[in-house]
């Protein structure tokens, strides 16, 4: 326990000597405050982004409501909703397709030609359809972003099928398994490592389109906040918005660390 | 269905061709064995006999070339919970606890979960594995878990337990260990057991009769009762007796075994 918190301390010596030559370099002049603000500046922008923009009224709703109305916890929820209901229609058309394509050799022979052409077109590469099927605003975005999260799950969900030892197909079919049985009990949970593994780079690929369909289509989340920033030339508010871009991207990596964790306690690999 | 008493098990001229692609490899060749019900028999021989292949028959994974083999009455087509099969790379499913495990198979039959309950208690602690009852495989030693599968073969009731070299992987403590606890289990539950392996003492420790298979092609070299006491002892003079003359036509075998494949790296 010592030997973590020693652990954590010693990794925070590199950032507090970047932040205070940071903070060094800006109270000297040595930059304009318009390219570098100072990291006081920058913290202090992203309180007052982070807080409610009215005085608390009893009238205009309850506390809490008024307590989550500041604009960055706006932006947060917005881009998480994107993300969340994006994440869901690609992962959601990608596993079951996967799990068939996986298990079934004429399936793959239908799609997999197809999917190899549209597969490596990055999902950014689809913006300019995006906008013409889609207009602005939420469902352009939520369109990138489930191509974004479609294309990990789907490629390792069927690798995954394809991986499973058949030992375990042998010793089901000998408990005498039939073929739903076999393909719920024992393909899927003996793919999930595989498939997790395409949760995880979905997610992250959705992070990255989430941010990009904000600045282009959408009117607020946290992509669109920064791009708005720079127009007013608030760096001190983009630096603010990126610090907030970061923390919600670890807190989903930990929340998936986390599932995955939760998921998998079943398995060799992840014994520590 | 017609249960014929005096055989459990009939193979009659069974062969078996692999078709690899430079040639074909006669793995057995008309293999005619009766087993009685109950009887405990071990397939012995050096790799490459076609001894897991003729289990694998008898199991309904890969039916044979020709031939026929019936078991329970009924011919074999397919796999299925009348012959239960211990793996040697013990194959439990590592996404089930040691209790799941032994279930699925009652779940596949749609037993009612109080019987299930019933019955994988009763089994858990019948192998000594109550403790380890909500444990995944991953944190079980390679004895406990061959404990698992065959806790989960007798799940199923099955009158037939097919083997493959289910002891090969663990060290010869918990290997004796094991073969004494399936002896119990065997006298008590009287089902007919065949059971591979390349030990030629496991198979005199073991069987009450004892087929010696020849290296390609895949012929019955010997099939000898085994009748001494259990639990028998490997330093008696019978035993050892039957040890040598077993040892010497495994060892021609594994000689012809030997023998071919320096053939072949000549060719090459």
């Amino acid at each position: 326990m010592t030997l973590k918190w020693r652990e954590m301390a010693s990794g925070l010596v590199v950032p507090i000597v970047l932040i205070a030559i940071w903070q060094g370099a800006t109270s000297m002049d040595w930059v304009n405050p318009q390219v570098l603000p100072s990291p006081w500046a920058v913290l202090k922008k992203w309180l007052e982004y982070a807080s409610p923009m009215t005085p608390y009224d009893a009238a205009a709703g309850s506390w809490w409501a008024w307590a989550l109305s500041g604009e960055l916890l706006r932006d947060t929820m917005g881009t998480m909703y994107r993300v969340m209901v994006g994440f869901v229609v690609g992962a959601g058309l990608a596993l079951p397709l996967g799990l068939v394509m996986g298990s079934s050799a004429r399936v793959y022979a239908w799609f997999n030609p197809l999917l190899q052409v549209l597969r490596p077109i990055p999902p950014i590469a689809y913006i300019p359809l995006s906008i013409l099927w889609f207009g602005l605003g939420n469902p352009p975005a939520i369109f990138l972003i489930s191509i974004g999260a479609f294309f990990p799950v789907l490629m390792n969900t069927i690798a995954g099928v394809h991986h499973v030892d058949n030992i375990y197909i042998r010793a089901a079919r000998n408990l005498g398994a039939s073929q739903s049985t076999m393909f719920l009990r024992v393909m899927l949970p003996a793919a999930v490592p595989y498939i997790l593994s395409g949760v995880r780079i979905g997610i992250g690929t959705a992070f990255i389109v989430v941010i990009v369909s904000e600045m282009i289509a959408v009117n607020n989340g946290l992509g669109f906040r920064i791009l708005e920033a720079r127009e007013y030339f608030w760096s001190d508010k983009i630096i603010a918005g990126m610090i907030s871009i970061g923390i919600l991207g670890l807190v989903i990596d930990v929340a998936m660390n986390q599932l995955n964790k939760y998921l998998l306690r079943w398995h060799r690999g992840l014994d520590n | 269905m017609v249960t014929n008493l005096s055989s459990h098990i009939k193979i009659s001229s069974v062969n078996k061709v692999f078709n690899t692609a430079d040639k074909e490899v006669i793995a057995l060749h008309d293999i005619n064995l009766d087993i009685p019900e109950g009887q405990f028999v071990c397939l012995l021989g050096p790799s490459g006999c076609g001894k897991s292949t003729l289990l694998n028959a008898i199991a309904g994974f890969a039916l044979p070339s020709s031939g026929t083999i019936i078991a329970n009455g009924e011919e074999v087509k397919e796999p299925g919970p009348d012959r239960g099969m211990v793996f040697q790379e013990y194959a439990l499913f590592p996404w089930m606890t040691v209790e799941k495990n032994i279930s699925f198979g009652l779940e596949i039959k749609g037993f009612k979960k109080t019987d299930i309950e019933q019955r994988v208690s009763h089994l858990l602690q019948m192998l000594g594995l109550s403790e380890f009852r909500l444990r995944y495989p991953k944190d079980l030693s390679g004895g406990m878990r061959q404990r698992v599968a065959i806790a989960r073969v007798l799940a199923l009731d099955s009158p037939i337990m097919l083997m493959d070299e289910p002891f090969g992987a663990l060290d010869a403590l918990t290997r004796r260990n094991l073969q004494d606890e399936l002896l119990r289990i065997w006298s008590e539950l009287k089902k007919t057991i065949i059971f591979v392996t390349h030990s030629i003492e496991e198979a005199i420790y073991m069987a009450d009769r004892v087929i010696v298979m020849t290296y390609r092609p895949g012929t019955v070299k010997k099939d000898i009762l085994i009748d001494l006491p259990r639990l028998r002892d490997p330093s008696a003079i019978a035993f050892n007796a039957l040890k040598r003359e077993l040892g010497q036509l495994v060892m021609e075998e594994q000689q012809r075994h030997h023998n071919e494949e320096l053939k072949l790296a000549v060719v090459d």
